[in-house]
């Protein structure tokens, strides 16, 4: 096998642990079917493994550690999409990605299969820590100040079967940056991470507590400016063990931490940690440089070569094909090597399904990052594709490549890259389904020129107050609610999961589906009228605030 | 009921356990019983006295036991028996003994066979727990 650049290499330690795991989980399967587990004993184990049952079918949710594939890994789920579901998958805000009508009987194999090309769907579900996410441009982004995978795979394996912390009160995201541009909504998750460079030459760790959005959204708030590397490991174990102990456990809609953080106060919170750590065994627990070391030793990195000239390359091609200058204008960041680039592929074609992908444009996008991205892909939390490390005189042909399958939409960042849960169309929680309005407002402003000119904005939309969507932290969020039965939508501006997290402002009352999309043509058409400059959807919103946006809104109905 | 044990340790035989308040008004107790919500540190006047630990499982979902035990044997350094009883499930046994439990009631005539497959089942763990387990290479992972 050849390495894989930005993911841990697995070794035969590793190997025989997730083939171990699997029969445990067949097992698992086996004792539910003859009757020796009961369907409540059974689900929170299924869910550990990241088997859920939806309306019609189950879901297998497959964890992308910290998002970084390689190109075999994305050949099996073309495999799982064609073998043992309908020929797509999806990805998900969480950069894992999940398929949406498997059989219980199918899931030992698929298991095996994913297992072959060392994946898994371990803790993407139940009352655990979940999958680890990190910034889909680590290891390559201009702006990143320490690349935050390494890390992000240290906490993977702490917390995989971690024996004290897999049945806690809720489950647990945890998010991993190094970037000041915070790329993970760092301050949305249960425990966000901002790591950056110590005085000493070790890294240190900023840590936010109990962010969330759900029922309940609430911007995390800071608990250390900055902890030691050797500390990571205890201070993480030491705030789960608060939590573990004191979350509720008598109310589901309670029992995140976000819910025990601001019942005692971050600065009472921080003292029950305190307490903790000066009980703990803290030697045990310490992360020495050479653990860090050996981790780090099972990345491979890039070999950033590209030739003399590469950026003039670039720089002609988009001189001679506007479509193409488009596209690299909303489509590209910034990268740290010169002669390099990032390549960001929407998921989000006008009129489709956001994050949906189907069997062969997974395998076209496993061969292009062979060709063009040293074999690896990346998946992000807005539910697109990322090749991180990409040559500029090769950028043209991999945008080609894309087009062809019909993935070259020049819409990242803009109104057109939507965030939407599965909805109504996938969900027994549901309220009104998510997909079609996504649909109706992606066709509504399919038009890349008027959408160019839109420039930066956000629109999320959850199909129920579960906010899988995350519609709290759009720019411009949508909730599904039920009105005497029939589906509406409620707004919110101004939400962000960035580095000024806030949690959007409602409008008014909740629209029906097509007044919906009508009012949010008239909010955007009124930004413009109103925008001063280059100002973005948000500066003008901290401006002038949401009256003009609400008399908008609200003016035919 | 049965009695297994999921490290060396045989579990014991012990005065009935009393309640926490109750150790609270007879002191002489040797053996106590905690509900998961509980405070582990409420016993440590009687630590010397005490032989046996029982934490009680209302639901296997309840996840406190683990932190009540992990609790006892590293803050409190117990070296007494732990027991744990109420609703637990086997697919929890490396778990439990990872968090320090000597041993589980079970009902009467349980089958103990799953019990057994699952501490045999893994042969590497990727954190350290209050046991003694040997580290591998440079330590993140420990051996079983
Ligand atoms: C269709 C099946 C699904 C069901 C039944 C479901 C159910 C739920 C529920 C009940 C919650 C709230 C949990 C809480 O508040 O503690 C939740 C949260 C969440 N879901 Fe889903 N979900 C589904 C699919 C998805 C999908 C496909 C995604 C990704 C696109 C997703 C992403 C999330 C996220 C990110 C949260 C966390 C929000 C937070 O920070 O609290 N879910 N989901
Ligand atoms: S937000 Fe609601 S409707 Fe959407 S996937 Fe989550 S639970 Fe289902």
């Amino acid at each position: 096998m050849t390495t894989a650049i930005g993911q841990y290499q697995y070794d035969q330690v590793d190997r025989d642990f997730l083939a171990a795991r699997i029969e445990e989980f067949s097992e698992q399967v086996a004792r539910r079917l003859d009757g020796a587990l009961t369907e409540d004993e059974f689900k929170p184990l299924r869910l550990m493994n990241g088997l859920y049952l939806q309306l019609h079918a189950y879901m297998l949710r497959v964890a992308v550690p910290y998002g970084t594939l390689n190109a075999a890994q994305v050949r099996a789920f073309a495999d799982v999409a064609r073998r043992y579901d309908r020929g797509y998958g999806h990805f998900t805000t969480r950069q894992n990605i999940q398929f949406n009508w498997i059989r219980l009987e199918d899931t030992p194999d698929i298991l095996r299969l994913l297992a072959d090309v060392d994946m898994h769907a371990l803790q993407t579900s139940g009352n655990c820590i979940r999958n680890v996410t990190s910034d889909e441009f680590a290891g390559a982004a201009a702006d990143e100040l320490v690349d935050p995978r390494v890390h992000a795979e240290i906490l993977r394996q702490w917390s995989t079967l971690h024996p004290e912390f897999t049945f806690l009160p809720r489950k647990f995201k945890i998010a991993i940056s190094g970037s000041p541009n915070d790329r993970v909504a760092a301050r949305f998750h249960d425990i966000g991470v901002i790591a950056r460079p110590g005085d000493d030459g070790r890294v240190v760790f900023q840590i936010f507590v109990g962010g969330g959005l759900g029922r309940t959204p609430i911007v995390g708030q800071e608990l250390y400016d900055s902890v030691p590397e050797e500390r990571l490991l205890a201070t993480l174990e030491a705030i789960i063990r608060v939590y573990n102990a004191h979350g509720r456990r008598d109310n589901i809609y309670k029992a995140r931490i976000k819910i025990l953080v601001q019942a005692l106060g971050v600065a009472a919170y921080r003292n029950e940690v305190e307490a903790e750590l000066a009980q703990m065994d803290i030697a045990r627990y310490r992360l020495s440089p050479e653990m860090v070391a050996s981790i780090e030793a099972r990345f491979a990195a890039p070999d950033l070569q590209a030739p003399e000239g590469a950026a003039a390359v670039l720089a002609e091609q988009r001189a001679q094909n506007m479509v193409f200058d488009r596209w690299v204008r909303s489509n590209t960041h910034a990268h740290r090597s010169e002669g390099h680039i990032i390549a960001v592929v929407s998921l989000k074609p006008p009129g489709e399904i956001p994050g949906d992908v189907t069997a062969d444009q997974l395998d076209r996008l496993a061969g292009l990052s062979e060709r063009f991205a040293y074999g690896e892909l990346r998946t992000t939390h807005l539910q697109n594709v990322v090749f991180g490390h990409v040559r500029q005189d090769q950028l043209y042909d991999l945008w080609r490549g894309l087009v062809d399958v019909g993935l070259g939409a020049p819409n990242v960042g803009l109104i057109g890259d939507i965030v939407a849960c599965p909805g109504l169309d996938y969900c027994a929680l549901a309220n009104a389904r998510s997909i079609p309005i996504a649909q109706k407002l992606g066709a509504r402003f399919a038009d890349m020129t008027l959408q160019e000119q839109i420039g930066a904005l956000q629109i999320n939309i959850s199909g129920c107050i579960n906010a899988c969507g995350h519609h709290h932290a759009g720019h411009i969020g949508l909730l599904g609610v039920d009105k005497r039965g029939e589906e509406f939508f409620q707004m919110t501006l101004g939400g962000r999961a960035d580095d000024q997290a806030t949690v959007g402002k409602i409008l008014g009352p909740a629209l029906p589906e097509d007044d919906t999309v009508d009012a949010i043509a008239r909010i955007v058409d009124r930004y413009l009228q109103e925008r001063s400059g280059q100002e973005s959807f948000l500066e003008t919103l901290k401006r002038v605030g949401e009256a003009p946006f609400k008399e908008a809104a609200y003016d035919t109905v | 009921m049965t009695l297994f044990n999921l490290g060396a340790r045989e579990a014991g035989h012990y005065a009935e356990p009393v309640t926490l308040a109750d150790l609270v008004e007879q002191g002489e107790a040797r053996s106590v019983v905690l509900e998961s919500g509980d405070e582990v540190a409420a016993l440590k006047p009687y630590l010397n006295r005490l032989e046996l630990v029982v934490l009680r499982f209302p639901i296997f979902r309840d996840g406190r036991g683990f932190t009540q035990a992990r609790e006892l044997r590293e803050y409190l350094h117990f070296g007494g028996e732990i027991r744990v009883e109420g609703h637990v499930l086997p697919d929890q046994a490396d778990f439990l003994k990872r968090c320090g439990v000597d041993s589980v009631v079970l009902p009467e005539g349980s089958d103990v066979r799953p019990w057994e497959r699952q501490l045999k089942r893994y042969s590497v763990s990727f954190q350290r727990s209050v046991l003694p387990e040997k580290v591998l290479d440079v330590g993140t992972r420990v051996a079983r």
